[in-house]
């Protein structure tokens, strides 16, 4: 039982910024996973009334704020349009809708779980969080990093052209997944960016580093950029799933993927 | 039949779904005491001290137990809602101070509010003397390590039950020379099957609420399907006089039944008859999935002996099953596993059933919806499928060829006669339901993705025969009412409602106008209660009965009213008439002058109305208009379904997804057809979770490791496919109007007929449950 | 600490405590439709509106809904019933339990979109456990449900039979 000796509205990100400097604070994101925690949290700080659950877009990017939940990501026209439906791939099977109008994308940005559907698909993006001291840092970057007490306001996307697939394993399908794979492929570059997730550790990146999926991607080619992946991504085992099935999983749904990504960018051309 | 066969809507339904507080703890008084209960972190210990003095302290806390506070000599007792004197033996203490399993209760904590129970469960000291556990159900016969090393462990009943083996019982049965048989066929398959702990996961945990009635007796007020036997277990385990008890329940969150055991009624029980103060216990999810009472693991040995020609001559079985640390229900559900699998082989010459069920260091088993029979099922039925891919036969021609049929006599089914069975019929309409012609054995869909079908058969019983007992009371109300008081527990599955439409059906009135009571132990005749698929065919043959002679008794103060002998009189439901004289002479039902002058008054001296008969026992009378009736069968007809399934693999990842599943089920007469097919659906779907999603494992030290809904993944609805019930209806003379039972044998056939599609699918059999993604991705991968 | 919200219409001032979640103040607040059914946000039992929302109420902090608006069922009677008669004319509320928090999402679903497949259905229903009916009559019931209110709106109106 979790117990929260003081609640706090903060009224400034600053205000915020100050109480989370104190051991013992804590930022509440949606809840789902601070509830089920055991233990004492001195001051809960809300964000709730810091206006951070828009999504702006515009022509080059799209600023997510810390408190939009999974459910407005998912239905984002925008973010459905630009990501050609893989964002709502990588939320569909999140628990159910109550869960993901509670989860929000700054909780699960900063949670770093590995199990993160959410995780993987802002990876796999052209994508930097905004934090209230750091300052804007790369995805990437801030995913390897630890926790800090810092506080994540947004996660920014850059609308740099790329075509995105969505695929994960799932033993049922609203459960955490085996294994999560998003790609991006960027069709004038002939680049690729794929995130691997639930492995079961915190999601890491695989680019094509040996071309093997140079000029166009064959069956033959996405198979081995399967394998390539399945060697180079780390895999461990929990109760959902072995590591030798996670790796299996790596190659088969990275050529999945590749294959996929080759469909939809043949029909843009 | 005005309302039996009707999909009539459940008495309560709208009550339900406009949320209306009618679950134990909406009606619980709110100055409850809150029971939690401290549990061992070890599966096998021996608790050497207990320190309770600084919890004590933490304001508001009002009583902490420990095996200190209870006679570790007292006569022990079993937690099973059976019949006295109960199989389950009596191996349990309130609090014990050895304890068997993680989970096992240490300490029971009374509080103001959650918040300082928790606060002082975790300031209690306890210092254990850890023993090694057995853990491995299949290294615990024999053992030198004892579950129940205690002198005072019982068995009330020859079981062949030995604590000093770990032995909870041990059966032999058999008919003709099993060897002989088996040594003349042409093909014996010998195969090895295994199901896991599973967990009923009724969407209500078990929770129960006590307070002292005006005499100071207990009252206690619980979620259960048994009240007569949660009485008896409450007394037991207090050591109190039956007579200090009554046990009533408000409406269900389900059962499946896991509530025909009382997992948490003892607690507050013992908190309300010291403390004298009202308690409850309300079970928390991971409680319910770790310390409650799932499915008997069960390893299944099967020996199947048939010809080329595919008749099958001899079934020989062996089935070992885990009851953990306690032995509830353990005795009784590994007699289902062959009594209600074998019989299916109606041609068998000769059949041996050979049972272990054993204590380990694990959490009690219980019973669970198909008690044993589904287990037992998957096994026998897996090895039909598996005969019939090895002699290359269609599952369904060899079920054609060996199926028992009706009139047949069963002689694993204790030599009953098969009196009413429309397996035939259900095995044709299944085939053609899923498109079998087409589909068998699969299906290349392309994209990696291959559909496979696999199919089979299932059976259970109508109640326990010679033992089950059902009652109904019925008394006439003024205005012309009923009021139809029973002991049998509508879990959700619509009893209530069923029972008042067969009361109805006799009463020849609506079914609105049966108002039904149950469960109190105080008020209901007795019940066995709801369990072991009984209560339509028991207690609703003691509902027709009992509405038969009520009856006759409203006819009787009726012809005193008109003057007549009661010979004279017919009841249509509304009125009693006078048949004699101008009415039998064709003069139309009602009297000439009537008639004659429009009026809506009857002759009183030729007809007299429900009401007024009603109106009339309430005055001067000395006719009962109130009758109470007692049924028990010496049969337990079993009803029988076939189910087929389609399944999607992918054949990469391993994910596999139901695609279709066909279902005919023969319960007799559907009394309620809707509740009738509900009831199959989500039997199904149990079965669905058995064969792909619930898995059961544990760690090192023996805990469960899917202790919650969010590692225990029962089925959602993205997780089914699409899901077809018929019916092909037998005439059960012995249940009322024709009906037998469909409570349980709906769960038992997705576990053979998806493992067989998976395998028509991929060519892997799988004889351990559950099948995940992972073993047959790996499975297709080593290939 | 006191907070305002306004339950079912109701505007209420209460004490809670900071850690006291959702599911707990409404219950004592008397909307005992709602119900808890795991401790780990999966069941979708104590499904309640927080501004029309439909959101897991064990895992919101009451506080958190100050100045809000929370619906539970008991504040949805009439739509409840007018959809519920549907589920009861299948037999799928079964043992009930689970029914305050699939009724209250359902009626998200109509709301957010009103005329669903039944895929669409499955889905935004997929967090919503129910081990009794085996889902099929709660789909048969919904189906037939939005059947009923397109006749309703196209002028054919037959209602419900109000058993």
């Amino acid at each position: 039982m979790l117990t929260i000796r003081e609640y706090k509205r903060a009224e400034s990100l600053k205000q915020a910024w100050q109480l989370n400097q104190q051991r013992g604070s804590r930022i509440v994101g949606g809840m789902l996973w601070m509830k089920m925690q055991r233990g004492t949290v001195q001051t809960a700080i809300d964000l709730s009334d810091l206006g951070l659950d828009t999504i702006e877009e515009t022509k080059e990017a799209f600023r997510i704020g810390a408190m939009v939940t999974l459910r407005q990501l998912e239905t984002h026209p925008g973010l459905a349009q630009y990501t050609g439906g893989a964002m709502k791939e990588a939320l569909r099977c999140i628990v159910g809708v109550q869960f993901r109008n509670l989860a929000t994308a700054g909780g699960s940005i900063f949670g770093r779980f590995g199990f993160s559907d959410v995780l993987t698909v802002f990876l796999a993006m052209d994508s930097y969080v905004e934090l209230y001291q750091g300052g804007v840092v790369p995805m990437e970057e801030f995913a390897r990093q630890g926790a800090d007490r810092d506080v994540l306001t947004h996660i920014l996307v850059k609308k740099t052209p790329l075509l995105f697939h969505y695929e994960s394993v799932r033993n049922t399908r609203t459960d955490f997944p085996v294994l999560t794979c998003c790609g991006a492929f960027s069709p004038g570059k002939e680049s690729c960016r794929f995130a691997l997730g639930a492995r079961p550790g915190r999601a890491v990146i695989i680019e094509d580093k040996e071309g093997l999926i140079d000029g166009g991607i064959t069956p033959r080619k996405a198979r081995a950029f399967g394998a390539y992946a399945a060697e180079h991504v780390p895999t461990g085992s929990n109760m959902r799933g072995s590591a030798r099935y996670r790796s299996h999983l790596v190659n088969v749904l990275t050529a999945r993927t590749a294959l996929q990504l080759q469909e939809t960018s043949g029909s843009f051309v | 039949m005005k309302t039996v066969g009707k999909p009539v809507r459940k008495k309560d339904a709208m009550q339900l779904l406009t949320g209306q507080p009618l679950y134990t703890d909406d009606i619980a008084p709110r100055d409850c005491l809150i029971v939690k209960l401290l549990r061992s972190p070890h599966a096998s210990a021996v608790i050497r001290s207990i320190r309770r003095d600084i919890a004590l302290k933490v304001p508001g806390i009002e009583a902490i137990y420990t095996w200190e506070d209870i006679p570790q000599d007292q006569r022990r007792f079993t937690l099973a809602g059976q019949t006295y004197p109960e199989p389950s033996p009596y191996d349990r203490l309130l609090l014990d101070r050895r304890v068997r399993y993680v989970g096992d209760p240490v300490a029971i904590v009374a509080g103001a509010d959650e918040r300082c129970v928790e606060r002082a469960l975790s300031l209690i000291k306890v210092e254990y003397e850890v023993q090694e556990p057995v853990l491995d159900f299949r290294k615990a016969l024999d053992n030198p390590i004892l579950v129940h090393p205690e002198e005072n462990w019982e068995s009330l009943c020859p079981v062949g039950a030995d604590n000093r083996r770990n032995l909870c019982a041990h059966d032999e049965s058999s008919h003709g020379d099993i060897e002989k048989v088996l040594s003349e066929c042409d093909l014996v398959l010998d195969r090895v099957y295994h199901t896991k702990a599973c967990q009923q996961t009724m969407m209500e945990t078990f929770r129960t609420f006590c307070t002292l009635d005006a005499y100071g007796r207990l009252n206690v007020v619980s979620s259960t399907q048994i009240v007569f036997h949660c009485r008896r277990i409450i007394a037991n385990a207090l050591n109190i006089p039956k007579s200090m008890v009554r046990v009533s329940k408000p409406r269900i969150g389900g059962g499946f039944g896991a509530k025909q055991t009382s997992v948490c009624e003892i607690y507050p029980a013992f908190v309300t008859w010291k403390t004298k103060k009202p308690s409850k216990i309300i079970f928390t999810r991971e409680e319910s999935m770790t310390a409650s009472t799932p499915r008997h693991e069960m390893e299944m040995h099967v020996r199947l002996g048939a010809m080329r020609d595919g008749r099958i001559r001899g079934i020989d079985l062996h089935t070992l099953s885990n009851t953990g640390a306690y032995g509830e229900h353990g005795p009784t559900t590994v007699g289902l596993s062959g009594h209600k699998s074998i019989p299916l082989y109606g041609k068998a010459e000769a059949f041996r059933f050979v049972s272990d069920v054993v204590y380990t260091n694990v959490m009690s088993a219980g019973a669970y919806r198909g008690y044993g029979a589904t287990q037992g099922l998957f096994a026998v039925e897996s090895a039909v499928n598996e005969l019939a891919a090895q002699l290359h036969r269609d599952p369904f021609s060899v079920r054609e060829q060996n199926m028992v049929r009706e009139g047949d006599v069963m002689p694993a089914y204790y030599g009953q006669v098969n009196t009413s069975c429309a397996l035939d019929r259900c095995l044709a309409r299944v085939r053609e339901m899923i498109g079998w012609e087409e589909k068998y054995p699969a299906r290349d869909m392309g994209n990696g993705r291959v559909r496979g079908v696999g199919m089979g058969m299932a059976m259970q019983g109508s109640g326990i025969s010679g033992v089950d007992v059902g009652s109904a009371a019925l008394k006439l109300g003024e205005d012309g009412y009923y009021n139809l008081i029973i002991g049998a527990a509508d879990m959700g599955t619509g009893c209530d409602t069923i029972l008042a439409q067969i009361a109805a059906e006799v009463l020849d009135c609506g079914v609105e106008d049966i108002v039904v009571f149950g469960a109190d132990t105080d008020a209901s005749p007795y019940d066995s209660g709801s369990y072991a698929s009984s209560t339509t065919y028991v207690t609703g043959k003691a509902v027709e009965t009992c509405a038969v002679k009520l009856r006759r008794q409203i006819c009787r103060l009726g012809a005193r009213l008109l003057g007549c002998g009661e010979d004279e009189t017919e009841f249509d439901g509304k009125y009693v008439r006078r048949i004699s004289g101008e009415a039998k002479d064709g003069q139309g039902e009602r009297a000439p002058q009537e008639k004659a002058a429009g009026s809506q008054r009857p002759d009183p001296c030729r007809r007299v109305s429900l009401q007024e008969i009603a109106a009339a026992s309430m005055c001067g009378n000395e006719i009962p208009l109130q009758e109470t009736v007692t049924h028990s069968s010496p049969i337990s007809p079993p009803p029988f379904m076939v189910g087929a399934a389609e399944v999607e693999v992918d054949m990469q990842t391993g994910r596999t997804q139901v695609v279709n599943y066909a279902a005919v089920v023969d319960c007799g007469t559907p009394i309620n057809p809707n509740l009738a097919r509900v009831q199959a659906e989500g039997g199904i779907v149990q079965g669905i979770g058995m064969v792909l999603t619930e898995n059961v494992t544990r760690d090192e030290k023996g805990r469960v490791l899917e202790n919650s809904l969010m590692q225990y993944k029962i089925p959602t609805r993205l997780d089914v496919g699409s899901i077809r019930v018929e019916f092909e209806n037998s005439y059960e003379k012995a249940g009322p109007f024709g009906a037998k039972s469909i409570g349980e044998v709906v769960i038992n056939t997705p576990l053979p007929a998806i493992t067989d599609a998976i395998c028509n699918a991929t060519g892997l059999r799988f004889r351990e449950l559950p099948v995940l993604p992972e073993q047959i991705a790996m499975g297709l991968y080593t290939v | 600490m006191r907070i305002n919200i306004i339950l079912n219409g109701r505007n209420i001032q209460a004490e809670t405590a900071p850690d006291e979640l959702l599911i707990d103040f409404v219950r004592k607040q008397g909307a005992l439709s709602v119900k808890r059914g795991c401790e780990t946000s999966n069941c979708g039992l104590c499904t309640v509106f927080l501004e029309d929302k439909p959101v897991l109420s064990c895992s919101v902090l009451a506080v958190r809904a100050d100045g809000k608006r929370v619906t539970t069922l008991e504040g949805l009677k009439e739509e409840a019933e007018q959809f519920g008669a549907f589920i009861a004319d299948q037999g799928a509320e079964q043992c009930g339990f689970c029914n305050p928090g699939f009724v209250m999402n359902a009626l998200a679903l109509f709301r957010e979109n009103p005329d669903p497949d039944e895929e669409e259905i499955r889905e935004y229903l997929a967090g919503n456990l129910c081990r009794c009916s085996g889902y099929e009559g709660q789909l048969r019931g919904i189906q037939a449900y939005l059947r009923w209110k397109k006749e309703a709106a196209a002028g054919r109106d037959t209602p419900p039979d109000k058993k």
